[in-house]
């Protein structure tokens, strides 16, 4: 930049004053000799506001209008902020943010038009020219860069001393390690993610229960094409809701028991016909809540995989890979549904240790 | 700047009076008559592509303005909480802190929701913006030498706004959100090695915690607007040392800039445009909501809402992952290998870098090592533009993908039969779209060609005396042709054996890389064309 | 986007009598916004009748098997009890009939993916008289009652159980999703109480029955309420965009707000007359 003074030179001085760069490299660029040559600046063409002083005047005043008026708007904002409370009624949010949107609206609007129109119809339109100059330093600055390297390389023996200064790489390139050893602390030290996912709140009796109230499910309130979202009873009071939620949940559904594909080794998983998936997706984690009661095909809204329940919840479509894991269901003496056992494998989504 | 002697005298205008004392006080402090002397009247072309990267700066200042009144209100917090404001439906429900203040920012706190939906809008325009200008930089070719580096801290500035955006959008702790971030936590998971424990840290503990909201805002409010801010300022730099590149015309070298000083013109233009994209922010904050969240509801890892989706700038990262196959998944050594999320992720990665290194890639097959000053037309680099619209169509289709429900639904089409569609798109779409655009661009050259060496057709049949019909031409005149035939000229390389007599599998690929880049090409008019038409015409 | 920021633009090409670039852009965005006004304000009223339930009187289930036997037998059955075209009716309720037959789903037009909602083609008490005739073949779920359609319950708790049974399907703000094969969850926006009650309780096409037990007739009552004053409230935010969320979001910034300031771009760097 050091090479910039010479800014803003007028077109008709500019027009013979291309100087020629080191010539550089042109790599697959075709110079020709024959090119068209360039016939320089058009002759600069004025506008009505220089020929014509009334419609000068005529664009000076639209400024001040303009000006005026982003002023009003700003006033007109503030007092539509005192005008148009909320006081607690949804009803008139809309109107708050309306008027003082309209009012902001307004003087951003007009003091940005009036300032453009300023520039473009009164302001001098003179295009000018600068000269660029190669990027690079010159000659003469580069050699002094150089030169100063070398100076400190000398005076430093940063090349000489080559104990010193590997030891030196060696010691910044360790440097950072305890900034990230300290960020084990982002999770708790006491436990193991992959012990963690490989676990779910249910265990062997514990009722399945409507989500959010807790309430118990008998099977018998299970009609048939019924879709029920279920909890854990006991989830309401577990210590962390929300962690043990996210893994826990279940939908339920009750299909006409000739119609379920039951693998031979889940025969008493279900409970005629009454069968619970869990409604984590196994793609990346969504809840996977479509249930299409004639189809049986539960679909992911997030990235539409498709699960069959007939066919003990086979990936049909999508990006899935796995089946969604079942959880095996019984009755107990009181007619609730409740938890053979907890999932027989991790639930939600793939991760590197889950085999 | 360092240039700017100390001992320069007072500015000129220090002639007494008020403004000239403060400028002499200022001076003898500042030094700034050195700034003003360098940049006061420094030249900026005018066209209006060029002001593209102004929206995007001048969005990211909406986007602070807005963002601070927010802080003040805003609490990321994930503490339970009930809500007890305004919004009936809410009444009594148990949420986060973040979700509660945010209700409250929208309901309780007059133009709260305005400032809100500022931000949000401002936000989209603002990768928009980006993306807008990134497209103009990439098909004119403003990315050459000496603009490389500039067009990779462009890029960097891209993938911080996208960023930025998507620690934003999960603030709230509402639903949409938090199945987002439930989607991230299952991508994470996927990766070989680390994810679990990725997850797990980033977390703080187990999906969702109590950590997220609160780590995601520092992120959002100052680490990311901090390198932001830092980059834009990178930015900046180097336009200020390279200046600005123009189109082609006639007056405009390589060894010049044309346009219009900074002092007054174009700082009256560019501050109004400022008031005039916070304006247009404004406008759309006032007359449309964005992301409802009193409508989505606190998080919940039970419930999601059909049509879940991102922010549209991660749009294409989503639709990617809908585009997978199914059963992309096996174990192999013991460990879970779901190809179903990576191989996505490997796509877009490449996709992404490909992006970022596609000015290196030109240059290495250019070997030219000439500053680029003047654009290209998009026509007159067929290549290139071709390469750019199949890039184009490729993000097209994933960014598609991601509406695939939406698409089914609207026009009544099975949202398999969309996949599908898609899938054969993502790889038929960028060849279809390379070849057309290809052809188009020589065809347009083709035309230019004709047009700067015969004129225009003027429809005028003419008979002439010897029973010829002919039509009539209108010659251009100089300037116009000068923009019809001032561009540069690549030519395929022949390939020869180096100094050693070799030739090696490098110099093959390059060769075969700029045969594939210049082989079809339409040379620029020459003089001699020129003239021998015009003897042709005047006949 | 909107009319302040186009018209300053279209206003000064106006003023100096020559047609910029920038006044056909902002013609065109000051167009489509008035269209897309309109169309909101539309899609904003709604229609609320509400169906006497019809006294269960030998008469009524007289009158209803003759309109049976001549609009719905073919598929169905002279007696309601289906055939190769269609399924049986026998047992599916008063509320199945109101609610198919309400929403001018059936008769059904053309074999689709599913039934779609039409203009209805009974009137109110023909319609009555068909619950009363196809309730008396069997016991199932009847007309529900007026007090559990009065969208006055708790509209906290409805929104909530929306959200867990509902949303997933019928989108957060009861817009509508995709299902499979073609399928969707309809719209929820104007659809009456008693049709949304007589949803749940029968669980048209593919939809899943929520049962009484499942969801109380009190929760019910509590999701229609909900639905109805998020209806009632609107967007508070200005135009709601079809609530379809972040993809109509990102469409309108690129199409209208990027569009706009382009337009405002060329504007700026055209050169004044």
């Amino acid at each position: 930049m050091a090479q910039d003074a010479n800014s803003g030179k007028d077109l008709a001085a500019a027009n013979s004053s291309s100087h020629d760069l080191v010539p550089e490299d042109s790599g697959t660029g075709v110079v020709s000799p024959d090119a068209v040559k360039n016939p320089g600046h058009p002759e600069h063409r004025k506008r009505v506001t220089d020929l014509d002083p009334k419609k000068e005047k005529q664009a000076e005043r639209t400024v001040f209008v303009l000006f005026f008026l982003s002023a009003v708007g700003s006033l007109w904002a503030v007092a539509a902020y005192m005008m148009f409370p909320i006081d607690g009624q949804m009803e008139l949010v809309r109107s708050n943010n309306l008027f003082i949107g309209l009012g902001a609206t307004l003087a951003l609007m007009a003091l940005g038009i009036g300032a453009v129109h300023w520039g473009k119809a009164i302001m001098a339109d003179h295009e000018s020219v600068d000269e660029r100059h190669p990027v690079r330093g010159t000659d003469e600055t580069r050699a002094r860069a150089i030169e100063i390297f070398e100076e400190a390389n000398e005076e430093s023996g940063f090349g000489r001393r080559a104990l010193i200064r590997n030891s030196l790489i060696g010691a910044l390139v360790v440097f950072p390690l305890p900034a990230v050893a300290l960020f084990r602390g982002l999770a708790p030290y006491d436990e193991d993610p992959v012990e963690l996912l490989q676990h779910t709140m249910w265990k062997k009796g514990t009722r399945l229960a409507r989500d959010p109230s807790g309430v118990p499910i008998k099977a018998s309130d299970v009609t048939l094409g019924s879709a029920f979202h279920v909890i854990p009873e006991d989830l309401n009071t577990a210590k962390d809701v929300l962690n043990e939620k996210a893994k826990a949940i279940v939908l339920l559904m009750r299909l006409k028991p000739e119609d379920l594909n039951e693998l031979p080794e889940r025969k008493n998983w279900s409970y005629n016909g009454i069968v619970a998936y869990s409604k984590v997706c196994t793609h990346v984690g969504c809840p996977v809540a479509l249930y299409e009661q004639q189809t049986h095909h539960l679909l992911c809204p997030c990235h539409q995989s498709q699960f069959d329940v007939a066919n003990h919840a086979t990936v049909i479509f999508g990006p899935a890979a796995r089946p969604l894991p079942q959880l095996p269901i019984e009755v107990d003496d009181e007619g609730y549904l409740v938890a053979q056992s907890d999932f027989t494998e991790p639930v939600g989504p793939s991760f590197w240790e889950r085999h | 700047m360092s240039t700017a002697p100390a001992a320069v005298a007072a500015p000129a205008k220090s002639s007494g009076g008020f403004t000239g004392k403060a400028a002499n006080y200022l001076d003898e402090r500042t030094s700034i008559s050195g700034a003003v002397k360098e940049f006061g009247r420094k030249i900026f072309p005018d066209h209006w592509s060029f002001l593209l990267g102004e929206v995007a700066l001048y969005s990211f200042v909406v986007i602070l303005l807005s963002g601070t009144f927010l802080t003040f209100f805003f609490d990321a917090a994930m503490t339970h909480t009930t809500y007890e404001g305004s919004y009936a439906p809410m009444n009594g429900v148990h949420m986060s802190a973040a979700m509660a203040s945010t209700l409250d920012i929208s309901f309780d706190i007059r133009g709260g929701l305005l400032m809100r939906q500022v931000h949000h809008w401002a936000a989209l325009l603002f990768v928009a913006s980006i993306g807008l200008h990134m497209l103009r930089v990439f098909f004119t070719g403003a990315f050459r030498k000496p603009r490389e580096i500039n067009w990779v801290i462009g890029f960097v500035l891209f993938i911080l706004a996208m960023a930025e955006g998507f620690t934003g959008y999960s603030l709230p702790d509402d639903l949409l959100s938090g199945n987002g971030l439930r989607i991230i936590d299952g991508m994470i998971k996927s990766f070989p090695l680390v994810g679990t424990w990725i997850s797990f840290l980033l977390f703080g503990g187990e999906f969702p915690g109590e950590d997220i909201v609160g780590r995601l805002y520092s992120l959002h409010i100052m680490i990311l607007p901090a390198m932001v801010i830092l980059f834009i300022a990178l930015h900046l730099v180097f336009l200020i040392v390279h200046k600005h590149t123009q189109y082609p015309g006639p007056g405009r070298t390589e060894q010049n800039v044309v346009g219009f000083p900074i002092l007054p013109v174009y700082a009256a233009k560019a501050g109004g445009f400022f008031f005039i994209v916070f304006g247009v922010i404004m406008a759309t904050a006032t007359f449309f909501q964005i992301n409802p969240i009193w409508n989505y509801g606190p998080y919940d890892p039970s419930p999601v809402s059909a049509g879940t989706q991102p922010d549209w700038y991660i749009g294409f990262a989503d639709g990617m992952l809908r585009l997978a196959p199914p059963h992309l998944e096996f174990v192999w050594l013991d460990r879970t290998w779901s190809f179903g999320i990576l191989l996505p992720v490997i796509i877009l990665g490449l996709f992404i870098v490909t992006v970022l290194i596609y000015p290196f890639i030109e240059a290495w097959v250019t070997g030219d090592k000439r500053e680029h000053h003047l654009l290209d037309r998009p026509r007159n680099a067929p290549t290139r533009t071709a390469i750019g619209a199949a890039g184009v169509t490729f993000y097209a289709v994933m960014w598609a993908a991601a509406s695939s429900d939406l698409i089914a639904t609207h026009f009544r089409v099975t949202m398999e039969g969309v996949i599908h569609t898609l899938q054969a798109l993502l790889f038929l779409g960028p060849v279809i779209a390379y070849f057309v655009t290809k052809r188009i661009c020589l065809g347009l050259q083709k035309k230019d060609r004709e047009i700067a060496l015969h004129g225009y057709e003027t429809g005028r049949i003419v008979r002439l005396p010897g029973g010829e019909y002919i039509e009539v031409h209108e010659q251009v005149s100089d300037y116009e042709r000068w923009e019809l035939v001032s561009y540069k000229d690549q030519a395929p390389i022949m390939l020869r054996p180096n100094a050693q007599g070799k030739i090696t599998g490098s110099m093959r690929l390059r060769a075969a890389m700029s045969r594939w880049f210049f082989e079809d090409r339409i040379a620029p008019v020459t003089q001699t064309e020129l003239d021998k038409s015009h003897g042709d015409d005047h006949h | 986007m909107s009319r302040k920021t186009s018209s300053p633009a279209a206003g000064k090409s106006r003023r100096t009598g020559r047609r910029s670039p920038a006044a056909a852009a902002a013609l065109i965005a000051v167009g489509l916004l008035f269209t897309g006004g309109a169309y909101a304000a539309v899609s904003a009223t709604t229609a609320n009748a509400q169906p006497a339930p019809a006294a269960v009187s030998q008469s009524n289930v007289e009158e209803g098997k003759k309109l049976f036997q001549a609009n719905c037998a073919t598929c169905h059955g002279l007696n309601a009890q289906g055939s190769p075209d269609g399924p049986s009716l026998i047992g599916v309720g008063a509320a199945s009939v109101d609610f198919q037959v309400g929403t001018g789903r059936m008769p059904m037009q053309g074999h689709g993916p599913q039934a779609q909602k039409k203009p209805v083609q009974f009137t109110q008490d023909q319609i009555n008289q068909l619950a009363v005739y196809v309730g008396s073949t069997g016991p199932g779920p009847s007309i529900p009652d007026a007090k559990y359609l009065d969208a006055d319950g708790d509209a906290a708790n409805g929104a909530e159980l929306f959200r867990i049974n509902c949303a997933m399907c019928h989108n957060v703000a009861g817009a509508g999703g995709a299902l499979t094969e073609g399928k969707f969850a309809p719209s929820l926006v104007g659809v009456t109480p008693a049709h949304i009650y007589e949803a749940m309780i029968t669980g048209p096409q593919n939809m899943p029955v929520f049962n009484d037990m499942n969801i109380s007739p009190e929760g019910k009552r509590d999701i229609i309420t909900a639905l109805k004053y998020q209806e009632k409230v609107g967007n508070p935010g200005g135009i709601g965009l079809g609530s379809l969320g972040p993809v109509a979001e990102g469409l309108f910034i690129w199409i209208f707000g990027l569009g706009a300031v382009v337009a405002l771009t060329v504007w700026i760097t055209a050169k004044s007359n």
